[in-house]
């Protein structure tokens, strides 16, 4: 423990090992924490699309879906590039980590982005449900579905706002996180002895892209054959 | 009934005495186990009592057959009260087929419910002794459950859809119905009473009160109000379905899957046409979501369901039939 | 006090956790689990004694039938306040946010759970939490039963139920980040030779409570966002007018909050398994089987949350599935029952205060887990469920057990806590008014229950006064009992006899250092080479102080 990182070394830890030991094994358990929070939606999701199938696929087509597989991409490459900032970080390269990091900070801002214009589009296209929502004809009319069926389109657009705007909020908090550890990264805070959160952060840049990855063919793609 | 201080509820139906004898079996297990546990505890505590601050007596191993035989003894205790809780509730939820059948309708803070001769009671059901009584409960606005004491019996009214109960009363009496869900500000005030009467005093009661429509036949005029019969009409030359004959049935859905035209499927297809349409028709049908009230769908299931059986006994007056 | 192997008269260490600071900023941003543990300790028992005074006004309307003392509106917003005070901000945190967080890194020989700061950031939240909910009750309160049933709570209650949802949502990640945090510290930071097997059962127990926190607690918060997103941008998740399904919600909401009952229940056994062996001087009968009953537990509890939902149009045979798990669940706390009481046998039985807890716990217990079968056994169910007789049965589970555990566990632990003792007279006193006081409030109320009086009912036929004004007794005679303690716990804190390392004596590391432990818990790092709950010989001198 005698070399330049001592000072990363916790008070109450006997060593770096268990120190990172710790955090990895914490990091999981909150991983796992995260899956049932998404996975109570998922329920709630799977109960009401086997309920009302026609109606999910048809509101399911009223998405771009091209622009949700654009936003899969950016998110795909983005694990890459946080991958590349691990492994940059673990060889001890302080401006390839910092570098990486950024970019995969850009590559965030680009999903949140197209996020924004397909919200925006909702927004204006009435379809965010509640008191504004389209009127049980108009929606017949601009979902292709029976007037009667606009109340379960509500739900459809009820999850997808819920489950897009939770992942969305997940990596809000995750770009101020990658700002901080590429600001250290450029610093020259970590090294081959010591990167663990940069390691940590990964584990849950990855998480997000996976819960994703789900997400997209879920929402955008019912019933596309 | 209403005063004193009871300590046992009354036994006013025919699942009374059953759901009773599990509660008593029940009351035995818990009293044994807990006398054996405390007189175990106490017993040991008095007679291994510390009797100088340096005792420090030998350690016993635990032993492998004694974890094993309070394992499986209480396993097997649970199995036999498993299988008497679950015959009892398969009676529960099995009702006899000439039951009178009643609609309730629960709303904050009231109890509406109907008989299939028409008469309306608010918070009060007259029901013959020794007859099986099946109840459709649902509500208008949020759960509500039905419980009646003296019956054992209870079911949530939800906002929806259906749920079905059923009784058959032993004895003449006035009960509580309570409402056993909470509902908001008059809960507690979403009470009645079960009028339990001997069945001449009973057919006395139906026959006296004010001349009230059936259900089936306010049924069949909704149907003609609302202008149902233009497209399903009695010959298959309608846009839609044929209804003789269909409540009850299996119907083929478009797309192939099946469906049982219960009263849940009915009163889809009358709120949300467009869900489950039936093989060979087009999804035409508006929506009559706001149009009808609660009762009123259930008076268009009656008719519905008027259409396919004959009376299910006296509770189906000959009017109500076409 | 029973005499200690001490031979001189203990003398409070020079430097220890609670002389470390003072100022309010050494307490508010101290990353000490012990210091966190009193912070922990301070908060809930206020919750505990404002749930409390709800509950005194309930009771004492509940003496005469009519509604005659507050209104109906009000008697709502009370039982609901106490319903959510006493759940999420007493019961649940308790055991674990106060024995827990000051013990499992004393037990396992650690210097601070594995991540200091998330402990201090989960009692942020707490508070947060706690706050929240405080303006949600003071500001026109709360009206929808601590169950937030839709579409009651997003469609038709006038009350404060964002403000509230958020409070929980809050409360809950306190808790997700304590199992978090006891989860990585005892996998990581055991002692050397501090095998599984050779940790105490309060370990193993919270063990148990962590992974239930963790797989539980993420689905109430993502269910009380989803009711609070539907009431403020009138999303519908629930809504029954738009196809939406009420008793999903129920679902969801019954898959954390019936685990969540063993996140009470398990903490409370593994504080019983330490009492009973150390006042039986014996090693715990049947160790190995009390440990797996804790993670049987666990698993089990996820698979019974539907018995919560036998009348409300459930499937017979989903009831029937849900029925024989629940009855499957009752098979492990048997276990510990049999091997607690096994304990004493050919023991040294001391009667000290936390053996009497101990064995009112059990006593209580069987009551409370026995008249578990009459709900399971569906049906039965049908006719208790929803009536006084719940309210009867999961008090007997809460508040028999879960409050005589943590009070037993607070005395036992108090020396160790403050460094001195509590007047061991008043404290059996206290111990017997708390049994019967509770038995006298809630034995009528399965008597009421059967009878068919339905639970949250603010008026009631005449003929249920009776019993009911039994248990508004014996609640006042509860109330007393709960609040001699409060007095001499206050009392002994400067006044008490000062408490030697190891005053019982009692086995584990947490004896083995000063009372109080100084801040880094131990001076030496302690090395574990005896077996647990060695009592065939005195336990040896403190060697880590």
């Amino acid at each position: 423990m005698s070399n330049a990182h001592s000072s990363v070394l916790r008070h109450h830890f006997a060593s770096l090992a268990q120190q990172k030991d710790a955090s990895s094994l914490g990091m999981w358990t909150f991983l796992v924490q995260e899956i049932m929070f998404f996975g109570g939606l998922f329920l709630v999701y799977t109960v009401y699309r086997h309920q009302y199938y026609d109606v999910f696929a048809a509101c399911s087509h009223h998405l771009d879906w091209k622009l949700g597989a654009a936003n899969t991409a950016v998110l795909i490459f983005s694990s890459l590039t946080m991958a590349m900032a691990v492994h940059a970080a673990a060889l001890g390269q302080r401006k390839a980590t910092a570098l990486w990091l950024v970019l995969t900070i850009l590559l965030g801002g680009v999903f949140l982005g197209v996020k924004t214009v397909e919200y925006k589009e909702k927004f204006e296209a009435h379809l965010v449900p509640g008191p504004h929502f389209l009127a049980p004809t108009e929606a017949a009319h601009e979902l292709k579905i029976d007037a009667s069926q606009a109340g379960q389109a509500q739900l459809y657009f009820s999850l997808y706002f819920a489950m897009t705007g939770l992942h969305a909020l997940h990596m809000v908090i995750g770009i101020p996180i990658l700002a901080a550890l590429a600001w250290k990264a450029w610093a020259g805070a970590y090294g081959a002895s010591y990167h663990t959160p940069v390691e940590m952060t990964g584990l849950y840049w990855h998480f997000v892209d996976i819960v994703w990855i789900f997400l997209f063919p879920l929402l955008y793609l019912i019933g596309h054959h | 009934m209403f005063s004193g201080f009871p300590l046992f509820p009354e036994q006013a139906s025919t699942l009374a005495g059953s759901v009773d004898g599990l509660y008593f079996f029940l009351i035995g297990v818990t009293v044994f186990f807990f006398v054996a546990i405390s007189a175990a505890l106490l017993i040991f505590a008095v007679k291994y009592r510390r009797r100088s601050p340096s005792e420090w007596p030998e350690e016993i191993h635990s032993s492998l057959l004694l974890e094993l035989a309070w394992t499986i003894v209480p396993f097997l205790i649970t199995i036999v009260i498993f299988v008497w809780g679950a015959t009892l509730f398969f009676s529960m939820n099995r009702p006899p087929d000439n039951a009178i059948e009643i609609s309730v309708v629960g709303k904050r803070w009231m109890w509406k419910l109907q008989h299939m001769t028409g008469q309306r009671e608010i918070n009060q059901l007259h029901i013959p002794v020794g007859r099986p009584v099946r109840l459709t409960l649902t509500s208008e606005d949020v759960i509500h459950s039905f419980f009646v004491p003296a019956f054992r019996v209870k079911k949530d009214a939800v906002p929806g859809r259906y749920n079905v109960m059923w009784f058959e009363a032993t004895k003449a009496g006035r009960y509580h119905l309570f409402c056993a869900e909470y509902c908001g500000t008059q809960h507690s005030r979403m009470i009645g009473e079960i009028v339990a009467m001997e069945p001449a005093d009973f057919q006395t009661w139906i026959q006296g009160g004010p001349a009230a429509e059936s259900p089936v036949l306010a049924g069949q005029k909704l149907f003609r109000e609302l202008n149902c019969v233009t497209c399903h009409r009695p010959d298959s030359q309608g846009r839609g379905p044929v209804l003789d004959e269909v409540a009850g049935s299996t119907v083929r859905l478009a797309g192939g899957a099946t469906a049982v035209a219960d009263e849940s499927y009915l009163r889809e297809s009358i709120l949300v046409p467009a869900a489950r349409i039936v093989d060979g028709y087009q999804p035409i049908m508006p929506t009559y979501q706001g149009q009808v009230s609660e009762e009123g769908v259930l008076h268009l299931i009656a008719y519905i369901q008027s259409l396919k059986r004959p009376p299910a006994g006296a509770a189906v007056p000959a009017g109500g039939n076409k | 006090m029973s005499a200690v192997s001490t031979p001189r008269e203990p003398q409070i260490p020079k430097e220890h956790y609670l002389n470390a600071g003072y100022g309010v900023k050494s307490w508010l941003l101290t990353t000490d689990h012990k210091r966190i543990a009193i912070l922990y300790l301070a908060s809930v028992t206020f919750m505990f004694f404002l749930g409390g005074l709800y509950a005194a006004a309930i009771r004492l309307e509940l003496v005469t039938p009519p509604g005659d003392l507050v209104l109906s509106e009000t008697y709502n917003k009370l039982f609901t306040g106490h319903g959510v005070l006493m759940v999420f901000f007493f019961m649940i945190p308790t055991i674990p946010a106060v024995l827990g967080n000051f013990l499992i890194p004393l037990m396992v020989g650690a210097k601070d759970l594995a991540f200091p700061r998330i402990n201090l950031l989960s009692w942020y939240c707490y508070v947060v939490g706690a706050g929240l909910v405080l303006v949600a009750l003071v500001e026109g309160g709360l009206d929808t039963g601590w169950t937030f049933y839709t579409p009651y709570s997003t469609s038709f209650s006038n009350s404060n139920v964002i403000l509230a949802g958020l409070g929980i949502f809050a409360a809950g990640f306190s808790s997700i980040l304590t199992g978090l945090n006891f989860i990585v510290t005892i996998h990581k930071m055991r002692a050397p030779g501090l095998t599984w097997f050779r940790l105490p059962l309060f370990v193993w127990a919270h063990y148990a409570t962590s992974i239930i926190q963790i797989l539980g607690t993420p689905v109430i918060a993502v269910t009380v966002l989803l009711v609070a997103v539907e009431r403020t941008f009138k999303f519908g998740f629930f809504d029954p007018a738009r196809g939406g399904d009420p008793i999903l919600f129920q679902h969801l909401f019954w898959f954390y909050s019936h685990p969540a009952v063993y996140i009470m229940i398990l903490p409370a056994m593994g504080v019983i398994s330490e009492l009973v062996t150390c006042f039986s001087r014996k090693k715990i009968f049947g160790y190995s089987f009390i440990a797996a009953s804790s993670l049987a537990i666990a698993v089990l509890s996820f698979l019974v949350w539907a018995h919560h939902m036998f009348v409300s149009g459930l499937s017979v045979y989903a009831s029937l599935i849900f029925s024989a798990l629940s009855f499957l669940v009752a098979i492990p706390s048997a276990i510990k029952v049999f091997n607690w009481t096994a304990t004493l046998y050919r023991g040294s039985v001391s009667w000290q205060t936390p053996m009497l807890y101990a064995i009112g716990f059990i006593g209580l217990f069987v009551i409370g887990g026995l008249t578990g079968l009459f709900l399971a056994a569906i049906g039965l169910d049908v006719h208790v469920t929803d009536t006084y007789f719940i309210v009867a049965h999961f008090h007997y589970v809460m508040v028999g057990s879960v409050v005589m555990a943590y009070m037993g566990g607070l005395h036992f632990w108090w020396p160790k806590i403050t460094g001195r003792l509590y007047p061991e007279w008043w404290a059996r006193v206290s111990a017997a008014i708390i049994f019967i006081g509770f038995n006298l409030t809630f034995f009528p109320q399965f008597v009421l229950g059967y009878l068919g009086m339905p639970r949250r009912y603010h008026y009631y036929p005449p003929e249920f006064q009776v019993l009911n004004v039994m248990s508004s007794a014996g609640a006042s005679i509860l109330a007393v009992g709960y609040f001699i303690p409060m007095v001499y716990f206050t009392w002994s804190m400067r006044y008490g006899k000062v408490a030697p390392a190891n005053p019982w004596p009692a086995t584990g590391l947490e004896w083995q250092t000063a009372s109080p432990p100084p801040t880094e818990n131990f001076a030496v790092t302690p090395t574990v080479t005896e077996e647990v709950y060695d009592y065939t010989k005195p336990p040896k001198e403190p060697v880590f102080v």
